[in-house]
């Protein structure tokens, strides 16, 4: 219940910043370093070039939401994808895929993200390939092993006799039944993606053109002795962002493995 | 033979998966007329099973020879193979389980229409409808997810699905081994209707030599991968000739005659 | 005369979530050493009175009436005074476990056998359900054996502590005819030379009356008719009995075709 409050929090943050903040969350809009809770109408301060934290923080949500969702959805499909035909398949078609699964796991998720933004470029549909290069090996094994297992089920066989196109029955009627396990992950997923493309922005690899989280943490590094608030700040919404994620998912399952009906 | 629906020969079939090997089928033969109800008995690990797959080309043998109306079915591959998949259906043993979990009973009547093009899209809810009526029940069961129905209910919609491609040949594995058994007994009724409305050939394989007896025309016993006494129902099981076809007669219980002590 | 073992007084059951009750109504007594047979049809309650019994209801399931325990004077603790054998060995057997660690744990838990003493009575149980080479046995995993195997084991497991009563929920039903046969004798055995109470919970009233002294049929929660298997398949009280009764398909049940295939 906590996560689903902090999460509806969050996403009528992002939706609603052009309302409450119309203007350019990155034009000057009072003094310099003015410390939170002193004026009324800057209630988390400014930073270094006086430009308003909280004005930032609103819109930052929208990026750092709209590029983690974004990322996992790229991941969970592109994934599926590869481990219900690797695991359908079977044979050569499945080691081959299984070692293009395993190249990518290798590579820590944020070093190949960081290379590929490093060499493509940063923007921000580049940004969202990157972290779901990534990620998306973990449903592709998730779905896989699931995909095993359905193919021993009698529904597939009948599939068969009925004389289904073996890549319709993959994708049309095995790829949505593997699907639960990989949406447990999910959450998880988006968790990581979000801090991925925060720890991306701080490194200076994120859009330049929006604010998000990482690169309000960046700006703040250079005060962070006299201004700690301005990298403080994002980095708690950071955290709490995080936690809602996985509460609201601990919070989901449990609801729905709760109604499951007794034999 | 002349004249036969399905003509085996010599199948052979061991299964080596990481462990002891087993042989499921050894040098099986046997013969289906049109229009004929063949009953293939036998106990638990008989190859049974591993038969009628091997016939609906789920399983191949490693040996053996499988026409089907004069065409050999184990020289087909891929497209040709579907297509042929029309003239032999299968109706499994779990209703529920025969089934993608997430479907209706009507999109599930589709699938062959569709895959075959039987019907047009235009077409399809009509034709959905004169399937249900032929299995008894209403077309209003068509937007039921298939988990909603009954076990019986379920079972017919699965044979309506084996239905709709007009098949010469539908094999029945352990069909109705999982009802209830007054529902069982519908079912059994039902599928010996059709067989007399259509001139449709049943392979109906099973454990319960009882129910087979009530069913088939002549009988096929199994034992471990080999079929050890074919011949017409009523003879066979009234004089079994092979060890286990005593044992699978002895087995089927009666009223009058207690087991044990009173 | 055998003491009352179970006296079931008014009990109403219903699972929470559930619209109708599970069991109403339902009462009766049984004696101790008694076998008894619990028949009816998918729904009927058959089985959450077996589980009501061995106390495996979930949580918050919605009961009333009494359950008593004349002769052992207090609700039966399992492994020790109640064993129950499931229509799906996997439910009783652990995957990952030896099955002589299995059936030793009952002794050695219940009995208060140390280890060396549980595996030796384990052993001895393997031989009395009549499993080959017990010794070797009991390093076995489940996965090893046959179906009709795994249920002897759990057949051994659940009478190692020698309890009063037994429950047998489905125990055949998976298996072929010729093995259910084989595991009922040998259940039909172990009882009387014990003097275990059995109940036999199964949906073949054929199967009921060739090994239970009394019949209980159950239909939509409701106890139907309770009386000695011979009246009550011979002379039922309650026309859903003669239904079920009528459904069986025997040996000599006119079949459902008529000689030669159309």
């Amino acid at each position: 219940m906590l996560g689903l409050a902090v999460l509806l929090i969050l996403i009528a943050m992002a939706l609603l910043a052009p309302a409450l903040f119309p203007r350019d969350p990155l034009a000057i809009a009072g003094r310099p370093l003015l410390a939170p809770f002193t004026d009324p109408s800057l209630p988390l301060g400014t930073d270094r070039l006086g430009r308003n934290v909280l004005a930032q923080l609103v819109h930052g949500a929208r990026a750092s939401l709209a590029v983690g969702v974004a990322a996992a959805l790229v991941a969970i499909l592109l994934g599926m994808l590869v481990g219900t035909l690797a695991g359908f398949a079977g044979g050569i078609v499945d080691e081959a895929l299984m070692r293009v699964v395993d190249a990518f796991q290798i590579v820590p998720g944020f070093l190949l993200a960081l290379a590929f933004v490093s060499v493509v470029g940063p923007s921000l549909p580049i940004v969202i390939l990157a972290i779901a290069l990534g990620a998306w090996t973990g449903p592709a094994r998730l779905a896989r092993a699931e995909v095993l297992s359905i193919r021993e089920r009698d529904y597939v066989a009948a599939f068969r006799v009925l004389g289904m196109h073996p890549l319709e029955i993959a994708i049309r009627e095995v790829l949505p039944n593997a699907l639960p396990p990989v949406l447990a992950l999910s959450s998880v997923i988006v968790a990581g993606a979000v801090l991925t493309e925060a720890a991306l922005s701080f490194l200076g690899l994120g859009d330049p053109n929006i604010v998000t989280w990482g690169s309000m943490i960046a700006e703040g590094r250079n005060v962070l002795r006299s201004a700690a608030y301005l990298s403080v700040v994002p980095g708690l919404a950071l955290v709490v962002t995080v936690l809602g994620i996985y509460l609201f998912s601990e919070g989901l399952s449990d609801a729905i493995s709760g109604r499951r009906v007794r034999a | 033979m002349t004249g036969a629906l399905l003509s085996i020969a010599g199948l052979d079939k061991t299964f080596r998966s990481g462990g002891p090997e087993v042989t499921a089928l050894a040098s099986v033969s046997l013969q289906l007329r049109r229009g004929e109800t063949l009953g293939l008995v036998g106990p638990s690990g008989s190859g049974k099973s591993t038969l009628a797959r091997v016939v609906m080309r789920l399983i191949e043998p490693d040996g053996g020879s499988l026409r089907f109306d004069g065409l050999d079915l184990l020289a087909l591959k891929g497209e040709a193979l579907r297509r042929q998949r029309k003239r032999l259906q299968m109706v499994f043993q779990d209703p529920l389980a025969a089934f993608n979990p997430r479907t209706t009973v009507g999109h599930a009547l589709a699938d062959p229409l569709r895959i075959h093009g039987l019907v047009p899209r235009t077409g399809r809810p009509a034709a959905i409808a004169r399937l249900l009526d032929r299995v008894g029940l209403p077309a209003s069961l068509a937007v039921r997810g298939i988990h909603e129905i009954s076990g019986g209910q379920r079972q017919r919609v699965a044979i309506a699905r084996a239905l709709a491609t007009e098949p010469d040949l539908i094999v029945l594995d352990e069909a109705v081994s999982a009802l209830d058994l007054t529902v069982r007994n519908r079912i059994l009724e039902l599928l010996v209707e059709l067989q007399r409305q259509s001139g449709l050939a049943y392979l109906f394989v099973s454990h319960d030599i009882a129910v087979v007896r009530a069913v088939a025309h002549r009988v096929a016993i199994m034992e471990r991968g080999s079929i050890v006494e074919t011949g017409p129902t009523p003879a066979v099981v009234a004089a079994p000739q092979s060890e286990i076809g005593h044992a699978l007669v002895a087995a089927i219980p009666s009223f009058t005659s207690r087991t044990t002590r009173a | 005369m055998s003491e009352t073992l179970l006296r079931i007084d008014g009990l109403g059951i219903r699972y929470s979530g559930a619209d109708a009750a599970a069991l109403e109504a339902v009462s009766f007594e049984l004696a101790q050493g008694e076998r008894l047979a619990v028949v009816g049809e998918s729904g009927s309650g058959k089985s959450t009175l077996a589980l009501a019994l061995a106390g495996l209801l979930p949580r918050h399931t919605w009961i009333e009436g009494t359950i008593a325990w004349p002769a052992l004077g207090h609700p039966p603790v399992a492994g020790r005074d109640l064993g129950m054998v499931f229509q799906d060995p996997g439910n009783s057997l652990n995957p990952v476990l030896r099955i002589g660690e299995q059936v030793a744990e009952v002794a050695q838990r219940h009995l208060g056998f140390g280890w060396p003493q549980a595996y030796a009575r384990a052993e001895h149980l393997l031989g009395q359900v009549r499993l080959p080479d017990p010794a070797r046995l009991l390093r076995a995993f489940p996965h090893q054996l046959s179906g009709g195997q795994r249920q002897r084991v759990a057949i051994a497991a659940a009478m190692a502590a020698t309890p009063a009563l037994l429950i047998a929920d489905e125990a055949t039903s998976a298996l072929d005819t010729i093995v259910q046969r084989d595991i009922l004798l040998l259940l039909d055995q172990l009882v009387r030379e014990r003097g275990t109470t059995l109940i036999f919970v199964t949906h073949d009233i054929a199967l009921a009356a060739q090994f239970a002294d009394r019949i209980a049929v159950f239909h939509r929660g409701r106890l139907m008719e309770i009386g000695e298997a011979g009246t009550v398949t011979t002379m039922p009280a309650s026309p859903y009995t003669a239904t079920l009764l009528a459904s069986h398909i025997s040996l000599v049940t006119p079949p459902l075709i008529d000689g030669a295939p159309t």
